[in-house]
């Protein structure tokens, strides 16, 4: 469902991506874990099409986003840092809106369903700069799953959510892998990674240094093997 | 026919902020008025120095105005990635460009819609005439339609608020001046068909500046 071979990006001098090769299959929920600055983030903005590779090639969903883009875009989820939410809209406006930008049938009612699920409901129309930072992220990742997509990317989802909303991520995560969903979420905090991903992929100044089922993974030594590269 | 639902989704998105906040119609209002009040007093706009003097004037106005609005328009999108929302979607790069360019276009607009008639009233020039409307049509949707071209490039920088007027005004130049040439011609009482050279000048430099939009706009967003 996702491929990437010999994948560079660098940003004039600076090399973020050097050689990732890395593929998910349909179903496989993957964990990515790094360092800061490994090129976590910059991998994830290439797989969603947001940024272009210096080289290399990317599959998403068996299409060449340089080559369909649009139709790669729509069965595509991202979750990031930012909410990718308008401020001066309200819960529902913004949900409305990124409906008809994904061409989505019975939107009203996809709308209203992840309202509920989010535990927004009762704030539908209340501007989101009006909402807390966890409702934002509640918020973005409704945005995120609102066209269904066959494949999530999430960099650091869990960022700022409190309890409620953690589990409500999660909870949605579950039942993507369900349906038969691909997850790729890239995350600092290694215990949370190792118990959601079925496998672990973990990168460093660009490359991918491990790539392994989570049932074969030793949290210690792995533990230990992340702080010797995050320390480096 | 998707293609348009997503331009008038984009359009109503825009529309809809701007009626929450009024931050832009509001700053384009409040200084379109002010520069008005500012020429009104260095130019003392009476009788025939007022009908010299209105097309420069409106045009220096309405130009300025909507670069305020233009340069927010853009910044808007910045928030929270909204931008990058917009990138993920599905959606024609060209699409974007257009409901931004239309929403740009109707908030000179309703500046317009105030300011044309308060010169008219204050200074005794005939600025609401078909012809002059049509003129005003086409001079903002060239300016808003470069505009919006060139605050997406300069929205990446970091001295944003100053590289859009720099980038904007000269190549509005040609825009401008067929504006206010056009304009001059039917205030002093000419016919349309007298200003048609300018009023054609219009019309091609805005078709040269959408096609220059739909062919590089995805190349100004994507990184």
């Amino acid at each position: 469902m996702i491929q990437a071979r010999d994948l560079f990006k660098s940003f004039g001098p600076r090399v973020a991506l050097a050689g990732v090769n890395i593929s998910v299959e349909t179903g496989e929920f993957v964990t990515l874990v790094g360092p800061n600055g490994a090129g976590k983030t910059t991998l994830l903005r290439i797989l969603a099409t947001l940024t272009r590779p210096t080289s290399g090639a990317v599959q998403i969903a068996g299409l060449d986003p340089a080559r369909a883009g649009s139709e790669a875009r729509r069965r595509i989820g991202f979750l990031s840092h930012q909410t990718l939410l308008y401020d001066d809209l309200s819960a529902e406006q913004n949900l409305r809106f990124y409906a008809r930008m994904y061409d989505l049938d019975a939107a009203a009612a996809r709308v209203d369903d992840l309202l509920e699920r989010v535990g927004l409901a009762a704030r539908r129309e209340d501007l989101v700069r009006t909402l807390s930072r966890g409702m934002h992220q509640r918020l973005a990742l409704a945005r995120s799953v609102l066209h269904r997509p066959q494949v999530l990317l999430l960099d650091e989802p869990y960022t700022g959510l409190d309890p409620q909303a953690a589990q409500a991520l999660t909870d949605l995560l579950v039942e993507l892998v369900g349906e038969g969903g691909t997850i790729l979420l890239t995350t600092h905090n290694l215990e949370r990674g190792l118990a959601l991903g079925r496998r672990v992929v973990m990168l460093a100044r660009g490359r991918v240094v491990c790539d392994k089922p989570r049932d074969s993974i030793d949290p210690a030594t792995f533990g230990e093997a992340y702080q010797a590269l995050a320390t480096k | 026919m998707r293609f348009f639902l997503k331009v008038w989704a984009i359009l109503v998105k825009d529309m809809a902020a701007e009626l929450h906040t009024r931050e832009m119609i509001s700053a384009m209002l409040v200084f379109s008025i002010l520069a008005l009040l500012i020429f009104s007093f260095a130019l003392d706009l009476r009788g025939a120095t007022a009908r010299a003097a209105a097309p420069g004037v409106l045009w220096a106005t309405v130009a300025f105005a909507g670069t305020l609005g233009l340069s927010r328009s853009l910044a808007r999108e910045q928030q929270a990635g909204c931008m990058d929302g917009l990138l993920l979607a599905p959606v024609d790069r060209s699409a974007i460009f257009f409901g931004k360019a239309l929403g740009n276009a109707i908030l000179m607009g309703l500046v317009e819609v105030v300011l044309l008639p308060l010169f008219s009233a204050l200074f005794g020039v005939p600025l609401l005439r078909p012809g002059v409307l049509l003129v005003t049509a086409l001079g903002t949707l060239g300016y808003a339609a470069v505009g919006t071209l060139l605050a997406a490039i300069a929205v990446n920088t970091r001295a944003r608020e100053v590289m859009l007027p720099i980038m904007l005004l000269p190549l509005a130049i040609p825009a401008l001046i067929a504006s206010v040439r056009a304009t001059g011609v039917l205030v002093e009482g000419g016919a349309l068909g007298y200003a048609m050279g300018w009023v054609r000048l219009l019309v091609v430099y805005d078709l040269v500046i959408v096609a220059v939009a739909l062919l590089t706009f995805g190349y100004v967003l994507e990184e």
